[in-house]
């Protein structure tokens, strides 16, 4: 039956994480922003929350409660108190989820356990590529298999690189094919250097730099055909569309709220249809898209092929999170321009989505 | 129950069962009706009322969807043809405010025909004025209760009343027409009236023509002390000075709750007509070897591409708060906020949607040898009917911002 209404416990998980999100992501976004770093004592905090163990399966330590629905639901509130804390919170699932989705016996037993474990332990997947035209299907970047090894080639970019990281997933062509390989953060060959970005300035992020850096053939995920890319880009754009309908929400309702208070002309600016109206096209838009999204992580809960759905819900939530906060720094007027208001960072960050590849995932 | 997006097997039965309605009896006859505005296209009108008013196959005990299902037959049917579809005869929105407000027995007496064999009939709502669109609070009709024969006397014009000329000209059928009792008590006078077809004083003055949706009859309705019984009343004959909220008397807000209903099926609606334009189009286009590469990085898209999958996300967003706000409905629970949220965002989103399609197909588009301008003009409808654009954004904002409407006009 069609319904749009989480389960009980799915509410649940929604509540404990939407308060999460207000006392503690909420009251330190600002200053992570401006410190350019995450809060190690929040990420711990969230860590025993146990969002990601969650969704591990239960032989390695997790909670075996697979769902990519509640996935988004997690994701928007986490990403409703902060952007960049969210992505720093969800990112040991860069490594949890595609070693579950993908990777052998071995390689589970090698990582899993620790993720799931009592300690937070950063993750990190790098699949986006400096480059305009970028196609997420076709990485540039090399695998080239020789005797039992992969040589990995090429250059990778908003890779999420935190204190205490061991290991990056890498995703780099062999053949035609994209495929994914675990890589030690320390294999000779592999540089960093750290990135600035105009948004999400708090989560550090490296571009990668693979110098014909050699991986056990054992390293690459999945046996046969390896790790299947499309649904890893989806299970990405989807939790992503998420995130963005939670900045989106984030900056709307400070925009409603200050529109409620603010007073021109003798009366609330809310009473004026130029900015009410304003006010209830962003919240329609915000439902709308996070519908679409749902309903693509739903199919994906299915495990239906989700390339149409996950990309539908990707343009839709990245221009609506852009006009969304756009329109909320509008609302504020020259408040919103400046950085006391957070309206401006969720601009910074909505821009970001159209960038963003699988930095999380459901 | 956890979020889902599966629709139940009634459902989807209903859906397949309406298709082809749409596709064998709506879609041969849509241009003809749209040439021959004002002439009754029998038949399509005896189809339903023969055939198309049983309803789709189906378990009727089995699960369902409840008023989802309504939303899907509605978009099924105008996809096929929204002008036909509002010329079906059934109660229409007249029966809705009788559904909502009405007593068991004014249920009985005047929905039952509809059931029963005999010829086709329709039902409507007459609300709009020449002086009084959205604002319907400032409506003039009066309705002056004569206490010697028990009855109330109209007095007043009516215009753009859909299905208005079969609902006052057809014996059985009706119109739900509101009137003020008491001009000085402002909204609390305001009540509704069922007034049966060709009921002495009750004048069908003519027939709108319009951009669209041109076999749909757009009637003025004049009432010249045009009498009905007392027992016509829906609702308390009480007149709250305070808007009915104290006094239980549910009046004009009463009155305008039947548009939480009514809403998600003019969004339907408008994702229906949307949806006719956006297949054609896909289709049309995949045969000059036009297909979306969904999978395509976006330097390498065309701009048709971008265009196609905008058009797609925003069709669907609309059709997911369609069904959003049709399902809240089912599950009993006030549904106002989204209701007006899946009017604003269908209406708007399929007029701009048809534009586009007219736009992609250039000349081919803009041809009367194709439907596709029909619908384009046929769109534009759901953004006015059932409160316009402006009056959902209003809706809207005065919920999210908890603002009484003194407060946000
Ligand atoms: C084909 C058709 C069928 C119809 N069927 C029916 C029917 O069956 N029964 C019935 O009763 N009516 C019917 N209507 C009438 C319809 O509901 C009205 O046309 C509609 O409510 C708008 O009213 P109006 O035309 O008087 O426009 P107006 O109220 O004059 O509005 C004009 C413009 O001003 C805007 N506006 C008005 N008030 C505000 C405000 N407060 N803030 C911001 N903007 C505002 C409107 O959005 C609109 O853009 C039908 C109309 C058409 C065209």
């Amino acid at each position: 039956m069609i319904d749009f209404e989480p389960s009980d416990e799915q509410a649940l998980i929604v509540e404990t994480v939407r308060s999460f999100a207000e006392n503690e992501l909420r009251p330190a976004a600002r200053a992570c922003d401006e410190g350019s770093q995450l809060d190690p004592g929040i990420l711990e905090a969230a860590h025993e929350l146990g969002l990601v163990a969650n969704s591990l399966p239960e032989a390695f330590g997790g909670g075996g409660e697979r769902s990519a629905v509640t996935g988004c639901l997690v994701a928007e509130e986490l990403a409703w108190g902060d952007l960049s804390l969210a992505l720093g919170i969800l990112s040991p699932a860069l490594l949890g989820l595609p070693l579950t989705d993908f990777g052998s016996e071995a390689q589970r037993a090698s990582l899993l356990p620790a993720i799931a474990g009592d300690a937070y332990r950063p993750g990190s997947l790098a699949l986006l590529e400096p480059r305009f035209d970028f196609d997420v299907y076709h990485p540039q970047a090399s695998a080239k298999r020789d005797g039992d090894e992969y040589i990995l080639e090429g250059t990778k970019c908003f890779v999420p690189w935190q204190e205490g990281l061991s290991s990056v997933l890498v995703v780099a062509s062999e053949g035609d094919a994209p495929q994914a390989f675990l890589v030690p953060c320390d294999a000779a060959g592999l540089a960093t250097e750290p990135e600035s970005n105009m948004g999400l300035r708090a989560l550090p992020t490296v571009e990668l730099r693979l110098d014909g850096v050699r991986v056990p053939a054992s390293a690459r995920l999945g046996e046969g055909a390896g790790a299947d890319l499309r649904q890893l880009v989806g299970r990405g754009r989807v939790a992503l569309s998420s995130m963005a309908v939670g900045v989106a929400r984030a900056s709307y309702e400070i925009a409603r709220d200050y529109a409620r208070e603010r007073e021109a002309f003798g009366a609330p600016i809310a009473t004026k249809q130029a900015i009410a109206f304003k006010l209830a096209d962003m919240a329609t838009e915000i439902d709308g898209a996070r519908l679409l999204t749902w309903e693509a992580a739903w199919l994906l809960d299915q495990g239906a092929d989700v390339t149409r759905e996950a990309a539908l819900a990707r343009q839709k939530t990245v221009q609506m999170a852009l006009d969304v906060c756009d329109g909320a720094v509008q609302v504020l007027g020259g408040h919103g321009y400046i950085r006391d208001y957070l309206p401006e960072m969720h601009l910074r960050n909505a821009r970001g989505f159209s960038s963003f590849e699988g930095l999380a995932l459901v | 129950m956890p979020i889902s997006f599966q629709l139940e097997d009634n459902t989807v039965l209903a859906k397949q069962h309406f298709n082809r309605v749409a596709r064998e009896q709506m879609r041969p006859i849509s241009r003809k009706y749209d040439e021959h505005e004002h002439e009754l296209p029998t038949e399509w009108v005896d189809f339903w009322w023969k055939e198309g008013r049983k309803g789709a196959p189906g378990r009727i005990d089995g699960p369902n969807d409840g008023f989802v299902t309504v939303c899907v037959q509605a978009e099924e049917l105008c996809w096929g043809d929204a002008a036909l579809y509002l010329r079906m005869p059934t109660p229409a929105l007249g029966g809705s405010a009788v559904g909502a407000a009405g007593t068991p027995e004014q249920k009985e007496r005047f929905l039952s025909h509809f059931r029963a064999d005999g010829h086709p009939i329709w039902g409507a709502m007459a609300i709009t004025e020449p002086g009084a669109g959205s604002d319907s609070a400032a409506i003039e009709t009066t309705a002056d209760y004569d206490e010697a024969t028990d009855e109330y006397v109209l007095n007043g014009t009516k215009i753009f009343c859909t299905a208005g000329e079969g609902a006052s000209q057809v014996e059985g059928g009706f119109v739900v027409v509101w009137a003020t009792v008491d001009k000085s008590a402002g909204r609390g006078g305001i009540k509704s009236f069922v007034v049966p077809a060709r009921t002495p004083g009750m004048t069908l003055v003519g027939l709108e023509k319009k951009l669209g949706i041109r076999a749909s009859d757009t009637a003025t309705l004049r009432f010249e002390d045009c009498r009905v019984p007392a027992a016509n009343l829906l609702g308390s004959a009480r007149v709250s000075k305070k808007g009915g909220k104290k006094t239980g008397d549910k009046g004009f807000k009463g009155a305008m709750a039947t548009f939480d209903a009514s809403r998600p099926i003019v969004a339907a609606m408008a994702v229906g007509v949307g949806r006719a334009a956006l297949d054609f189009v896909v289709e049309e286009l995949g045969r000059q070897g036009v297909v979306i590469r969904y999978d395509a990085p976006r330097t390498s898209q065309t701009a048709i591409e971008r265009d196609l999958m905008e058009m797609e996300a925003e069709l669907q967003a609309a059709r997911l708060l369609t069904w959003r706000a049709a399902k809240l409905i089912s599950s009993g629970k006030p549904n106002n906020l989204e209701a007006s949220m899946a009017k604003a965002k269908a209406g708007l989103a399929v007029t701009q949607i048809t534009q586009k399609a007219v736009e992609l197909l250039g000349p081919l588009g803009y041809s009367r040898k194709l439907l596709v301008e029909k619908w384009m003009r046929d769109a534009k409808i759901n953004d006015i009917c059932e409160g316009t654009q402006q009056i959902n954004q209003l809706i809207i904002a005065r919920r999210i911002l908890d603002y009484p409407s003194s407060m946000l006009r």
